[in-house]
């Protein structure tokens, strides 16, 4: 699974970090970042709830 | 379509939306209103076109546009001398405010505070149980709860909570559009002296960082991070003061629900989210079109207003099943409560760890909390304002 985070349009809003804490987190400037070794996404259901929770779509989520 | 509905209109019972609404609930995805000064609006009831809309930069925030719907007289008299800031700016100028704070409310952030809050919450119950039955609980508990927690993040004096919570209350709901302007004035006064003050000694609260960092950097002028103190400290502690005294009031109704609560805690972030989405406390999210909009056949023109009713929104059965009825086993998640797009909370995090350690904490120390007056005879506040109890009398 590709997982693309726009960080130019992410808003810190932290969203898809609660909803898959796995995968997702917030780097020190509260942008999302993907959890290192989790960057497939790591086979959770959750990744595609996550880009759904984020206010900005910021998440592409592919395929 | 319907006949037109006016909006804002006053909740029935606290916990649902104005029965007077029901005709809104009936037309989804969007139907017109009309508001206080006889204004015909397009007012989103649909859980899918509110998510789109709300992300559509098509629409604005900009109270000083003279198209943006007003909902209340008192709006009126102050909307177009100053935006508030964050919530009444469109980017790029949002974005800009909106990076300066992200770092403030990270998760990880609201997580080291929890201990704080944590704390916090259990010495207002130590004097709850101290001074003993009954008690207010929004003045003891679901008030001083956010109040002191903004205020430690901030690095607001506690000490002052008198005076700002009194000019929030102005700010919020008046009555008069002169309490609303004299309210800000005063409120930007103060922070504009506290702002001062932490120049020559910084702190280490949210406006410490933001005098050294922005400020002190000429990034931000002190007229605006004013503006955006005054918006962090108003809606930092009246928006989770109304969902505990609120959330509180709605459990204390529905004692099935509250007993299975208390039989297993985990279930307290499904409740939370599952009580954001029932209550919709911030029930009208305003915007005004800046281009023809088209959405699901329907063409919102450019200067129309839209308003978002939340309490509609967050119970449209086509994303919720049974949505009139509290269930912490369904996934609450994608509610609206936050609003959606650029302008959703910025503390959201923080007030859902509020709301979980304060609802916690009230009915493990105090299991026998239940309403100390009629329950229909308990006033809660009018629908032009965000929702919640004006009183909340218990007794344990």
């Amino acid at each position: 699974m590709d997982i693309l985070i726009d960080k130019g349009v992410c808003i810190g809003a932290g969203q898809c970090a609660l909803t898959a804490p796995d995968v997702f987190t917030q780097d020190d400037d509260g942008f999302s970042e993907l959890v290192p070794g989790r960057e497939d996404g790591a086979g959770s259901p959750l990744v595609r709830e996550a880009a759904r929770a984020c206010p900005v779509s910021a998440i592409k989520v592919a395929p | 379509m319907t006949e037109a509905v006016a909006f804002p209109q006053d909740r029935t019972c606290p916990y649902h939306p104005p029965a007077a609404y029901a005709p809104l609930r009936e037309a989804r995805p969007l139907t017109r209103a009309t508001l206080y000064d006889g204004r015909s609006v397009w007012v989103v009831t649909g859980h899918a076109a509110a998510r789109r809309l709300l992300s559509d930069q098509r629409l604005s925030t900009d109270s000083t546009n003279a198209a943006f719907p007003i909902p209340t007289e008192r709006f009126a008299a102050v909307r177009s001398r100053r935006r508030a800031a964050l919530l009444g700016v469109d980017d790029p100028e949002h974005n800009a405010q909106r990076r300066m704070l992200i770092p403030g409310f990270t998760l990880k952030r609201t997580a080291d505070l929890r201990p704080r809050i944590r704390r916090t919450v259990d010495e207002l119950l130590d004097a709850m149980v101290e001074q003993g039955p009954p008690a207010e609980l929004v003045s003891a508990f679901a008030l001083p709860v956010p109040s002191i927690v903004i205020c430690d993040l901030l690095g607001v004096p506690y000490a002052d909570h008198e005076f700002f919570e009194e000019q929030s209350r102005r700010l919020l709901r008046g009555p008069s559009a002169q309490d609303t302007e004299e309210a800000r004035l005063r409120l930007e006064g103060y922070l504009g002296d506290l702002i001062e003050h932490k120049r020559d000694k910084p702190g280490e609260g949210v406006l410490d960082d933001l005098v050294e960092q922005q400020l002190a950097r000429g990034r931000l002028d002190k007229q605006e991070l004013i503006e955006l103190a005054t918006i962090l400290l108003v809606a930092g502690h009246e928006t989770t003061a109304n969902m505990i005294s609120l959330g509180t009031y709605t459990l204390l109704r529905h004692p099935e629900r509250l007993a299975e609560l208390k039989a297993d805690p985990e279930l307290m972030p499904a409740a939370v989210e599952e009580l954001l989405r029932f209550l919709s406390i911030a029930d009208g999210m305003l915007r005004v079109a800046t281009e023809d909009i088209e959405i699901e056949g329907v063409t919102i023109r450019a200067d129309e207003g839209v308003v978002f009713s939340t309490s509609v929104i967050n119970r449209d059965t086509s994303a919720y099943a049974e949505p009139d009825t509290l269930d912490w086993h369904r996934s609450a998640r994608h509610h609206l409560a936050f609003g959606f797009g650029i302008h959703q909370c910025l503390g959201q995090n923080l007030a859902r760890a509020e709301m979980e350690i304060a609802l916690r904490g009230l009915f493990e120390r105090l299991p026998g909390l239940r309403l100390a007056a009629p329950a229909e005879e308990i006033p809660f506040k009018p629908g032009d304002t965000i929702q919640g109890m004006l009183e909340l009398p218990v007794t344990w």
